[in-house]
């Protein structure tokens, strides 16, 4: 879920089953009511002709002039299996027009949509690069879940995919390449393979958007030339192995990760949950834990499920696979549930109202 | 006149209540019948049956008069029971639970 960030009122869901697959949905009232694009009443009486109705539809684009051949990529035994839709993980609308919208999806390819999420097609240069068969999945799926816009250069987008790894494009979505130098990743054959690293997600701040956080499976790390060299900043944490970062919305430098005991069991070490921040970039990390459970805590937090407000102070926002959803209205000194009997929680978004 | 009845996830989509009538012409087959309803509720293109192959999705199928017409080909004719809405083409997501 995410809003559009001119247009508040605007803001695009996912929701997906195995039954009825994929579906879109949007809202122009800010949430009180939605629709599937092309599909309202409205659209039905149309002169026009009927709607489309192809709001949930993502075909990977193969055709000659546009495409790219449908390849195959890695499964999880190493042999090649055949790339297949399966549903929306993340939405990114666009810094400027609330009816331009990227989605990322699995198996992993990115989708852009001009009108308002009616139709979409597919950035094919992505998913058809020379590195598509080395990409295979994560636990969760081969998701695109991340999806980083750069304010000064529309021409520049980021996106990440587990496991893959982090790719860039600066001309605009035609032509991407991996940029994954400096990752390290211990547990797979070649720890500094080109493509085939776990990212769990990544973040920047509108003003420095050559400066990329990244949560990866294992390792927090930091680059400043946007992608071409990574460097660790996993510091004093106590395990660097986790889901979201994020960014504050006043300070560059500050950041934020809610560190998981390991791979294999997705609950905070020792039970305390605890959000750490970095003043400086990275390295070095303090939790403040006022408010947040320090006993018998056995939630995760997942890659979509934390944002920040524009005020001042800055507020920080994370909910939880226990369906609280905690809130620091002091840039993560104090916290408190503002919600905390949901539904596991999967994507937290937030927006500052005039 | 033919009645469909629409799980209940999908009714919620369609924004409908109950039964949904389609005007069909005879013969009515699997493919004529989700044609029209798709045409009456675009939003439905793509959760009965996939946009580029048009084969069922996995996890629904079709029953009609107590038959499972699931694996029937889409283009056989129905029973004249559908065709003059005597009997529902039900259109059921396989059951999740416990």
């Amino acid at each position: 879920m995410k809003g559009s960030p001119v247009n508040p009122d605007r803001i695009y869901a996912s929701q997906t089953s195995a039954w009825f697959g994929q579906i879109i949905q949007r809202s122009d009232n800010a949430g009180k009511t939605w629709n599937t694009p092309g599909s309202s009443a409205e659209e039905l009486k149309s002169p026009d002709g009927t709607p489309k109705g192809e709001s949930n539809k993502f075909v990977y684009d193969t055709s000659p002039e546009t495409g790219k051949p449908l390849t195959t990529h890695q499964w999880y035994d190493g042999t090649q299996h055949p790339w297949e839709f399966k549903r929306v993980w993340h939405l990114e609308p666009s810094l400027d027009d609330p009816d331009h919208i990227y989605a990322g999806v699995e198996d992993a390819a990115l989708f852009e949509s001009t009108d308002g999420g009616k139709s979409w097609y597919e950035l094919a240069g992505l998913r058809g690069s020379d590195t598509g068969p080395k990409w295979q999945p994560g636990a969760g799926g081969m998701c695109l879940h991340t999806i980083l816009l750069d304010p000064s250069n529309p021409k520049r987008i980021s996106i990440a995919i587990s496991a893959a790894g982090a790719f860039r494009t600066d001309d605009g979505g035609k032509t991407w390449k991996p940029i994954n130098r400096g990752l390290h990743s211990q547990y797979i054959p070649d720890p500094t393979t080109e493509v085939g690293h776990c990212v769990h997600r990544m973040a920047l701040h509108p003003s420095r958007p050559n400066t990329l956080f990244m949560q990866k499976h294992w390792d927090v790390m930091r680059t400043d030339d946007a992608g071409d060299s990574w460097k660790e900043v996993s510091g004093n944490l106590p395990t660097d192995f986790g889901f979201p970062i994020d960014v504050h919305a006043h300070e560059p430098e500050t950041i934020y990760v809610v560190p998981i005991k390991s791979d294999s069991e997705h609950y905070p070490p020792s039970g305390r949950l605890r959000v750490y921040r970095s003043r400086t970039g990275g390295n070095e990390w303090q939790a403040p834990t006022k408010g947040l459970p320090q006993r018998n805590c056995y939630v995760n937090v997942l890659r979509d499920a934390m944002s920040v407000d524009s005020l001042e102070p800055c507020g920080v926002y994370f909910g939880t696979t226990g369906g609280q959803v905690y809130a620091s209205a002091d840039a993560g000194d104090n916290w408190k549930p503002i919600v905390r009997d949901l539904p596991a929680v999967l994507s937290v978004e937030v927006q500052t109202l005039p | 006149m033919i009645r469909v009845v629409l799980p209940p996830h999908l009714r919620t989509l369609a924004r409908v209540d109950g039964e949904v009538e389609l005007e069909l012409k005879t013969p009515v087959s699997q493919r004529s019948v989700l044609d029209s309803l798709e045409a009456k509720y675009p939003m439905l293109r793509g959760t009965i049956r996939d946009h580029v192959t048009q084969l069922r999705r996995p996890m629904v199928r079709f029953f009609v008069c107590g038959e499972d017409l699931s694996h029937e080909s889409p283009d056989a004719p129905l029973p004249d029971a559908i065709a003059k809405g005597t009997e529902p083409f039900l259109i059921i997501g396989a059951i999740a639970g416990g």
